[in-house]
Order: C-alpha cells, then sequence, then structure tokens
C-alpha cells in the first residue's frame, strides 16, 4: 500500500476496509469478549509508544530543568574549575571537536571504500568476503569499553605507543564507528539500481569510473546520512575514552599530539561532573548535557533533512 | 576521431578487440585499495582478540580459571578472583531492563507496523531515532537524578527489602530499558513489514480480527527478527557502561534484587582502567580477563543475532 495520497489508493484502501469490517462484522460473529480483548490490546500498545516517548521526553526535560539555571556563554568559553560557578566546558568542547575532526577524516574514506569493495567488487560466494562481512555485522555490536580495551593495549601502548595523546582517542572511535558507516553506505549503494551501472559499463567506462561518476553520485546522500549518525555517536560516546587518559582534570586547550598534556571530551567532563555529590556541580553536568544534546539534536534533523530531500525513487 | 583510436582497425581488417587496450594498473591499484579497507574490519577483530588473549593468558597464569568462573567473591585488592559477582550483576541490570523492554519495544513495533496511520508513522519513527541516538552518560544522568529519587518515592515499603539506596539495580534496569526499546522497536518493526500483505490479507478474508492478525499471523511470521532485535538488545545492555557506572554503583554483589547496589563487569574495567595503571600487574590484567569474558558473551549473542536477522531476510525479501 502506498503512503503517498494518490486518490485512486485511497479509494482502494477505503474499499478494503469497508470490504474487511463488513466480513468481519458478518462472518466473525465478534463476541464482547473479542471487543474487549481487542481494545485491551491496542490499549497495550499506546501504553507501550507511551513509555518510550514519555521517558525521553523526561530525560530532555529532566536535563533542562536541572540545568538551565546555568545555561550561559561561560558554559562554553570558561575551562573547567574547581569552583562550579565558574566551571565550564571550553577545553573538553575543543577536544571533542579535534577527536571528531579526525575522526571524520580517517572514518570517511576508509568506510566509504570498504563499502565499495564489499558492494562494487567482492564476489559473494568467496568465504573470505563472507568472513569480512560477519565481522564487519559483529564488530557494529561490540561493547565500546571492548574498544577502549584495543586503544589502550594497541593504539596507546603495544604496537602504536602513542601514549596518551588525543589522537589516540580519536583512532579508536575511527575502528569504533567504522563499521556504522560501512552498513549505512553499503545499504546506499545497494539502492542505487544495477541498471545504472550496466549502461555505464556499455558505453565502455570501466568499473572504477562507472562508480567514481554514476554509482558514488548517486549514493552520496545515504552515505552522508550514515557518517553524520556515526559521528553523533562518536561524540556522545564516552566509555572508551575513559581508558584511554581522556579522564583528567583539563584546564587548558587540548594539544592533540602531544601525550604529556592531557585532554578530555564533553561526554567525559560530563561524567565526571555528574558523579560528584554536590548539587552545584550537577548542576554544571546537566548544562553540559544540554549542549550536548542540542549539537546532536542539530545534527541528526540534518541528516533526517539530508535523507528526505535527497531521497531518491527509482 | 580516428578509426584507430575505436580500434576498428587492427592488423586483422575487422576483427575488433574487445580487451581494453592497456593493462589497466590504475583499476588494479584502486582495487587493492578498496580491498584494504575492508580488510581493515578484520583486522581490528584480530588486534581485538590479541589485545584480550595476551594479557588475559597472564591472568590465567596466576588465578586458575576454576577460581575465576565459580567463586563467588570479586575483590581485587584481597586477591579475590571469582568473578561470578560481576556477572550476576550485569545480568541483574540486564534481565530487569529486558523485561521492561522487551514488552514496551514490541508494543511500538506492533503499532507501528500494524496499527499506526502512515502520517503518525512519520512522526513518531523519528522520535525513536532520537532516542537511540541520546548519548548513554545523558540517560545515565537522568537515572541518578530523576529515576532513582523517583523510584525511592513510590516504593512500596519494605517490598524487595525496601526502597532502593542511591546506588540501585533497578534504575539502572529502567534506564538501560529505555537505551534499547529503540534497538527492539526498530529490528522487529522492519520484520513485521517485511511480512508480506497476502498473508494479512488471507487471515482478514477468513473473519480474523486486526489484533488476531497481528498476534497469530504477522508476529509468528516475523518471529526471527523479533528474537534477532531482543538478543541484539541483550547484547548492548551488556556492554553497556556509563548507565551502570553512574546508577547501580561500584560494590561487587551477587544478587539478581534491584534495590540492592552491583558493579557489572564493564563498570569494573571503566573504574579499574582509568588513569594510568601500571602494566604487568595483576590489576592490569583482571581488566583484559574480565574483557574477554564481556567481549565473548556478546559475540555469541551477536552471532545469533545476525543469523536470525539473515534467515528473515532470505524468507520475506
Amino acid at each position: 500500500v502506498s503512503e503517498g495520497f494518490d486518490p485512486r489508493t485511497e479509494r482502494v484502501r477505503l474499499a478494503t476496509a469497508g470490504a474487511r469490517s463488513g466480513t468481519q462484522a458478518v462472518l466473525s460473529g465478534q463476541s464482547p469478549r473479542e471487543v474487549l480483548k481487542s481494545r485491551l490490546f491496542q490499549g497495550f500498545l499506546y501504553l507501550a509508544l507511551s513509555f518510550a516517548l514519555i521517558g525521553l521526553a523526561a530525560l530532555l526535560i529532566d536535563a533542562f530543568v536541572e540545568g538551565q539555571g546555568r545555561l550561559s556563554l561561560n558554559l562554553i568559553t570558561n575551562a573547567n574549575s574547581n569552583d562550579p560557578a565558574e566551571a565550564g566546558f571550553r577545553t573538553a568542547i575543543i577536544g571533542s571537536l579535534y577527536l571528531i575532526l579526525f575522526v571524520i577524516l580517517m572514518v570517511v574514506p576508509v568506510g566509504i571504500g570498504a563499502s565499495i569493495y564489499l558492494e562494487e567488487y567482492a564476489n559473494k560466494e568467496r568465504w573470505w568476503n563472507r568472513i569480512i562481512e560477519v565481522n564487519i555485522q559483529n564488530l557494529a555490536a561490540v561493547p565500546s569499553i571492548v574498544y577502549g580495551i584495543l586503544g589502550l593495549a594497541f593504539i596507546i601502548r603495544g604496537p602504536l605507543d602513542l601514549g596518551f595523546m588525543l589522537f589516540a582517542g580519536s583512532l579508536t572511535l575511527t575502528l569504533l564507528v567504522l563499521p556504522t558507516v560501512i552498513i549505512a553506505s553499503r545499504e546506499a549503494i545497494r539502492a542505487v539500481p544495477p541498471s545504472i551501472r550496466e549502461g555505464s559499463l556499455a558505453l565502455g567506462a570501466t568499473q572504477w569510473q562507472t562508480i567514481r561518476r554514476q554509482v558514488l553520485p548517486a549514493a552520496i546522500p545515504g552515505i552522508v546520512t550514515g557518517i553524520i549518525l556515526a559521528i553523533s555517536r562518536a561524540i556522545g560516546e564516552a566509555a572508551p575514552l575513559l581508558l584511554l587518559g581522556a579522564a583528567t582534570f583539563v584546564t587548558f586547550d587540548p594539544q592533540p599530539f602531544n601525550a604529556d598534556t592531557g585532554w578530555t571530551a564533553l561526554p567525559v567532563q560530563i561524567y565526571q561532573l555528574a558523579v560528584r555529590p554536590q548539587e552545584e556541580i550537577r548542576e554544571v553536568a546537566a548544562a553540559g548535557i544540554i549542549v550536548m544534546l542540542v549539537v546532536l539534536l542539530l545534527m541528526n534533523s540534518f541528516a533526517i533533512w539530508l535523507r528526505n530531500r535527497y531521497e531518491q525513487k527509482w | 576521431v580516428e578509426a584507430r583510436d575505436i580500434g576498428v582497425s587492427s592488423p586483422v581488417g575487422l576483427a575488433r578487440r574487445l580487451e581494453a587496450p592497456s593493462r589497466r594498473w590504475g583499476e588494479k591499484a584502486i582495487f587493492a585499495a578498496l580491498a584494504l579497507c575492508a580488510a581493515l574490519s578484520v583486522i581490528t577483530t584480530t588486534a581485538i582478540v590479541i589485545s584480550l588473549i595476551g594479557p588475559a593468558l597472564g591472568f590465567f597464569g596466576e588465578v586458575s580459571p576454576g577460581d575465576f568462573f565459580l567463586k563467588s567473591e570479586w575483590a581485587p585488592a584481597q586477591e579475590l578472583f571469582g568473578v561470578l559477582p560481576l556477572v550476576v550483576g550485569t545480568l541483574n541490570v540486564v534481565l530487569w531492563g529486558l523485561l521492561v523492554a522487551v514488552p514496551v519495544g514490541l508494543g511500538a513495533a506492533i503499532y507501528l507496523s500494524e496499527y499506526a496511520h502512515p502520517r503518525v508513522r512519520k512522526v513518531v519513527k523519528p522520535v525513536l531515532e532520537v532516542l537511540a541516538g541520546i548519548p548513554t552518560v545523558a540517560i545515565g544522568f537522568f537515572g541518578v537524578s530523576l529515576v532513582t529519587p523517583l523510584l525511592q518515592d513510590i516504593w512500596p515499603g519494605e517490598f524487595l527489602g525496601g526502597p532502593p539506596g542511591f546506588f540501585n539495580a533497578g534504575a539502572a534496569a529502567l534506564c538501560i530499558g529505555l537505551m534499547i526499546v529503540p534497538i527492539i522497536s526498530s529490528i522487529s518493526e522492519d520484520a513485521m513489514r517485511a511480512v508480506p500483505g497476502g498473508l494479512r490479507e488471507g487471515a482478514y478474508a477468513m473473519g480474523a480480527t486486526k489484533r488476531r492478525v497481528a498476534t497469530r499471523v504477522v508476529f509468528p511470521a516475523a518471529l526471527s527478527g523479533i528474537v534477532a532485535s531482543i538478543v541484539l538488545a541483550f547484547s548492548r545492555a551488556v556492554g553497556e557502561t556509563m548507565i551502570v557506572l553512574l546508577v547501580a554503583g561500584n560494590t561487587p554483589n551477587l544478587t539478581l534484587n534491584p534495590v540492592e547496589p552491583i558493579q557489572a563487569m564493564t563498570a569494573f574495567i571503566g573504574v579499574t582502567a582509568t588513569g594510568d595503571i601500571a602494566t604487568g600487574t595483576i590489576e592490569y590484567d583482571t581488566v583484559f580477563a574480565v574483557g574477554l569474558l564481556l567481549f565473548a558473551i556478546t559475540l555469541v549473542a551477536n552471532l545469533i543475532s545476525i543469523r536470525l536477522v539473515r534467515k528473515y531476510r532470505e524468507v520475506y525479501e
């Protein structure tokens, strides 16, 4: 059934609905019990949905009510401080921006490259390609703190031995969101109909020319949407960063490639403030949550807008 | 364009060559680069396994696996390494969370797939996606600042041993439940919408009511996808760190009682590995032993869920 309001399909829908209710009334001989059960079931469905929606609303309202007293420009221009009236998120926000900048630089080429390989080149009968596929699906659901362990053992110490620098956090977050980007990009690439490729190949374009000039331009809105969603996940992720040295109390701007100066990120500082018992400090944490949620909400709305605006129906 | 350029005049006259005029090294290099990007995912998994197993082996060199899995006291400072309290602590939060999230998520999925008007669906679905995108540290803060006090206020007297304390598993379970509702609802809804309309119409033609079609036809037909969503939600809940760290506390406690404070596996890792712990110590190695156990549990759950999703895709798509 189409979702648009074509009057013809609407008529068909009405006719079907009428026929259905007629049939039901004539054939099922609905007992009062059945009617009651249907009502109860529908009541349960509304209850379930409203639980989720009310939970979300309560979360947003709670953060706003607790933090609105601290909403001011100082909140983003001041560095962290022991005095809750002065404490702000400047260093944490700059830290998060650096983290995300490097994540984007790394995850975009690698994520799109991997999804092009899997959709356009890989022979799905081959066992190694099937392993890559299942492997990516599993990586998408590996707990984020396990990525933190990976970063600690492999990037900060071990083979890469970068030390507790911000860039090590970026590398870890890149690996964390890579599966999300790959899965979304693959769906976007898959949605481009084969006839587009066949037409291009038939005109003598090579496979890469076909991908670059035909497939990628058509798939780019879906790919960008996936990347934005992955980035917004990276912005809110705190658990792996706890293991990567982001937990220190920092009052000066971070240097991404210096392993000795210390750095922090927005969700990590929020966590550190939220565990403190003092009411005034928790207020700062709530204000930080508002800042983070506003950024994420803007990004998500942009992603949804992008998807609706450029979504192509073939 | 000269005829030569399009390959008409070959030495044999009209016989045209259909192969590429060059070896196309560029194309091959691009293929290699793309394959390398895809291979990075396998390298990541290998690196995860290696980085977990090395120190975990060191740990099991000092603590016998029997003690680790069967003893019921966890206090690394006193050299007590029975992991059961951490596992049960995680299960405490996860099981109560699923108890909330499964009916809510499935109810929302059935509503969106079978009952909702397209216009309602168009609004509600993105809202659930927003819920899925809320950082867990924000949900954890919500737990501490609203859910726990609320539970303490409405707790019925001495039920299960009295109102929950500042740290408790019940509030964490509610928050985890809120976090995994969108996972269950979106995957289950996908599975239900993949059920062909003919099945529904057949049931309607036999005089079934809407409720019966939803519960007796669509639900069983989409069952593999529904179970997949629940298993994936389980895996996400087990691996969640910030909520349990903020709301459930850090007291190893072998109990499924939701009013008690507990320590989950992830919370132990998050608390212990914060800051600069020295490599090679037994304390450092416990993080990896618990991490390996966590990775193994989620791996099994993920593989089951991947398999089930593939099953419903094969049947209906």
